[in-house]
C-alpha cells in the first residue's frame, strides 16, 4: 500500500486530475487560447502595405503601362476596357484608372488610397518614360520586434487567458462541488478548510506553468514573439497575476448556489475587462477619466506588466506598482471571499 | 460513560415550516438508533444539527460529551457521516476517492482495507460516475468509515436501492456495529428500522412521536393482527362492531384497515358481515402488525405517503 499524502496534497492531485479527465476544460484553457493567437496573429500579420488596384484603359500603351506600374510594390495594375475600367472605378474595384499616353489619371481625392495609387503611378511612369531622380532616399520600415500588433497582442491574449482559466478553474468547480453538496461532505470531514482553497490554487499554478509556456512558445515559433525583459519577472507577474484571478474566482464563487448563476457572475465581473483592460487594443483611447480606474482593474495590470517586460524589457521599477495593485486584489479577495464562503 | 450522542430541545424553524420542534433524544454507546418517519418529517434537519452541519436555533448537542462549538475538529475526526445526497466527484476513481477522504483522517484503516471490506474491489479503479446507485451508497459509507469513527451518522442509506445492495449495506452496518460501533441512521422503511436498530424515534412535524424497542412500539398497538379489504360496495364503520377482538378501523385509499387480536377469530365473522350488508369482497390480505401500522394509529397517515 503506498503512504496516505497529506490532505493539501491529496486534495491537490485529484484536482489535477479531475481538471485533466474534462475534455472540453483542457481545449478552453490550452486549444482556445492558441487558436485565438494564430487566427489573430494571422490576421493583423504585418505583411508589408497591400497593393492598392489600379485599372490601364486598352490601347497602344497600355503594355508598357502595365509593365512601369506591376514595378511598383504599391500597385495592383489590370488593364480593362474604357468602360469596363470606369465601371470598376465607380464601384471601388479599382482606385485610379489610367488612360493614354500621355496619361489621364481619373480617381476620387477624396480617397486617400486613391491619392497614393496617383501619385505611385505617376512616379512609375516618369520613371519609365526615363525621368531621373535627384537623389536616391533609403526607407526605414518599423517592423522592429515588440512593435509589431502580434507584440501587442500576445500578452493581451495572456493576461486574458489567466483571467479566464484562473476564474472559471476555481469558480466554476467550487460552485459545482457546491451543488452536488460535496462541498457539506467534505466540511462534514476533520479537512481544514484552508487545504481546500489551497490545493485549488497550487492546481492552478501546475496549469499556469503548462497554458503560459505553451502559448510563449507557440508565439514565439509562430510569430517570432520573444520575452525582451526578464523571464524570472516575468513568470512573477504572471503568478501574481494567477493567484489574483484565482481570489476573485473564489470571491465570485463564494455564495452562488447554480452554475447559471456563477456564469452570469463571471461574465460580468470578465467582459468589463476584456473590453477596457487593453486585450485586443490598448485602452488609452477610452475617455481621460476612466483610465485610472481601468488601470485599477488587474487584467490591465497584468497586460501593462507583461507588455512592459514582454516588448518593452523594463525591470521591477517599472511593474512595482502593477505588481503592488494585483497583491491587493489577491488579498482583499481571498480574505472576503473566506468571509462569506458558504461551504453548503 | 456519558452517551454517545445526546441532545435536548433541539428546534429549527424555517419561514414556512418547523423543521424541528423541540426533540429530546439520547443514542448510548454500542446502540443503533433509528429515526423513522415520513418525507419532510425533519429526520434530516435533526441529523445534521448533531452531525454539525446545521445549527439548531435552540436546544443543545453532546457528541460523545464534547460540543460543537468547543470540539468541532476532534468530534469530525471521531464521527462518520453519510449524507443523505452527496455526489462524489465523477471524474475521481473510486481508489482516489477513498485516498483522498483518508488523507483528512489521523488514524483510520486503508483504503484498500475499505475496499474489500465494502465489496469494492473490483471496482476500485472505476470512476465514481460509473457506479450502480448501490455501489456509489456503499463507497459514501466507505467514506464514513474512512477515519475508524466511533459513530456512524447515516441519512437515509438505502433509498432507491435494489434489495439485494440493501442487504448488503445492511451488513457494513452490522459488522461496523460488531466493532462496538454508534449508528444513528434515518429511513422511511420500517423493515430497515425493524431489522437494524435497538431503538427507534419514530418522528413527525419534526416532534419524536414515540420511542423504544421495535418489539414494544409494536406492543403498543392495541391489536397484533391487520386486516386490510376492499369491497364493492364499500362498507361502514358499523359492520365491523359484531367481530371478535376487534379494535379499530382506520379508511385509507378506499381500504380498509382493521386491528385485532387474532386472525382465526376475527377473519369469517367479517367476511360473513360483508355480505349480508350486500357488498361483495374485492381483496383481503393479513399481517402482523408493524411500524408502518404504529405510525398510521399515530396520525393517520401512511410512512410512505405524507
Ligand atoms: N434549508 C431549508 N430551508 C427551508 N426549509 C427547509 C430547509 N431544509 C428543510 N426544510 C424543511 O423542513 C422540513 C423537514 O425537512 P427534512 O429534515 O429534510 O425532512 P426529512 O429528512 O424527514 O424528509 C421539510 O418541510 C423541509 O421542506
Ligand atoms: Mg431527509
Amino acid at each position: 500500500m503506498r503512504e496516505i499524502r497529506p490532505a493539501l496534497i491529496e486534495l491537490t492531485i485529484v484536482r489535477v486530475k479531475e481538471f485533466v479527465r474534462e475534455t472540453e476544460a483542457l481545449f478552453w484553457v490550452f486549444g482556445f487560447p492558441l487558436l485565438m493567437t494564430v487566427a489573430l496573429g494571422f490576421a493583423f500579420r504585418d505583411s508589408g502595405p497591400e497593393r492598392v488596384p489600379v485599372g490601364i484603359v486598352e490601347g497602344p500603351a497600355a503594355a508598357g503601362q502595365l509593365k512601369a506600374l506591376a514595378s511598383s510594390p504599391a500597385l495592383q495594375p489590370r488593364i480593362y476596357g474604357a468602360d469596363e475600367g470606369r465601371a470598376e472605378l465607380r464601384r471601388g474595384k479599382i482606385s485610379l484608372l489610367v488612360a493614354g499616353t500621355p496619361p489621364v489619371y481619373r480617381f476620387d481625392p477624396a480617397r486617400p488610397e486613391a491619392r497614393t495609387a496617383r501619385l505611385e503611378a505617376d512616379d512609375a511612369l516618369q520613371i519609365a518614360a526615363g525621368r531621373r531622380s535627384a537623389f536616391e532616399p533609403r526607407d526605414e520600415r518599423v517592423e522592429e520586434q515588440g512593435a509589431r500588433y502580434v507584440d501587442f497582442l500576445v500578452p493581451g491574449l495572456l493576461g486574458m487567458n489567466l483571467m479566464s482559466t484562473g476564474m472559471w478553474g476555481i469558480g466554476f468547480v467550487v460552485v459545482n462541488a457546491r451543488m452536488k453538496k460535496l462541498l457539506k461532505r467534505l466540511v462534514a470531514t476533520p479537512m481544514k478548510k484552508s487545504d481546500f482553497l489551497v490545493s485549488h490554487f497550487l492546481s492552478r499554478i501546475v496549469f499556469l506553468i503548462l497554458e503560459v509556456g505553451a502559448l510563449v512558445a507557440f508565439a514565439w515559433f509562430a510569430f517570432d514573439v520573444r520575452i525582451h525583459g526578464s523571464w524570472l519577472l516575468f513568470s512573477a507577474i504572471c503568478f501574481l497575476g494567477a493567484t489574483a484571478f484565482a481570489g476573485l474566482g473564489t470571491l465570485v464563487a463564494s455564495r452562488v448556489r447554480t452554475i447559471e448563476a456563477v456564469s452570469g457572475l463571471m461574465n460580468l465581473v470578465m467582459v468589463p475587462m476584456w473590453i477596457c483592460s487593453g486585450v485586443f487594443f490598448s485602452y488609452e483611447r477610452f475617455p481621460r477619466a476612466a483610465i485610472p480606474f481601468i488601470r485599477a482593474l488587474p487584467l490591465t495590470a497584468v497586460n501593462d506588466a507583461l507588455r512592459a517586460v514582454m516588448n518593452d524589457g523594463l525591470g521591477l521599477a517599472a511593474v512595482a506598482p502593477m505588481l503592488i495593485n494585483l497583491s491587493i486584489w489577491t488579498v482583499v479577495s481571498y480574505v472576503v471571499g473566506l468571509k462569506i464562503f458558504r461551504w453548503q | 460513560m456519558e452517551p454517545a450522542i445526546s441532545c435536548r430541545g433541539l428546534r429549527k424553524h424555517y419561514p414556512d415550516v418547523k423543521a424541528v420542534d423541540g426533540l429530546d433524544l439520547s443514542v448510548a454507546r454500542g446502540e443503533c438508533f433509528g429515526l423513522l418517519g415520513p418525507n419532510g418529517a425533519g429526520k434530516t434537519t435533526t441529523i445534521e444539527i448533531l452531525e454539525g452541519l446545521t445549527t439548531p436555533d435552540g436546544g443543545a448537542v453532546e457528541i460523545l460529551g464534547l460540543n460543537w462549538k468547543d470540539d468541532e475538529r476532534e468530534i469530525r475526526e471521531r464521527i462518520g457521516i453519510s449524507l443523505q445526497e452527496t455526489q462524489l466527484a465523477d471524474k475521481l476513481t473510486v481508489l482516489e476517492t477513498l485516498r483522498l477522504f483518508r488523507s483528512f483522517y489521523r488514524k483510520g484503516p486503508s483504503p484498500e482495507e475499505l475496499l474489500r471490506d465494502l465489496t469494492l474491489e473490483e471496482k476500485r479503479d472505476s470512476r465514481v460516475g460509473k457506479l450502480s446507485g448501490g455501489q456509489k451508497q456503499r463507497l459514501a459509507v466507505a467514506c464514513a468509515l474512512v477515519g475508524k469513527p466511533d459513530i456512524l451518522f447515516l441519512d437515509e442509506p438505502t433509498t432507491g436501492l435494489d434489495p439485494q445492495s440493501r442487504l448488503q449495506l445492511w451488513e457494513v452496518v452490522t459488522r461496523f456495529r460488531k466493532r462496538g460501533g454508534t449508528v444513528l441512521l434515518t429511513t422511511h422503511y420500517m423493515d430497515e428500522a425493524e431489522r437494524l436498530c435497538d431503538r427507534i424515534g419514530i418522528v413527525d412535524h419534526g416532534h419524536l412521536i414515540a420511542l423504544g424497542t421495535p418489539k414494544e412500539l409494536i406492543g403498543r398497538l392495541d391489536a397484533p393482527n391487520v386486516i386490510e379489504f376492499t369491497s364493492e360496495p364499500a362498507v361502514d364503520e358499523g359492520a365491523f362492531s359484531d367481530i371478535p377482538g376487534f379494535h379499530a378501523a382506520t379508511l385509507r385509499a378506499n381500504a380498509w384497515h382493521l386491528q385485532v387480536d387474532s386472525l382465526a377469530d376475527a377473519v369469517p365473522p367479517l367476511i360473513v358481515g360483508v355480505e349480508k350488508r350486500g357488498s361483495r369482497l374485492i381483496t383481503l390480505t393479513t399481517h402482523a402488525a408493524t411500524l408502518e401500522d404504529l405510525f398510521v394509529s399515530l396520525t393517520g397517515r401512511e410512512l410512505r405517503d405524507a
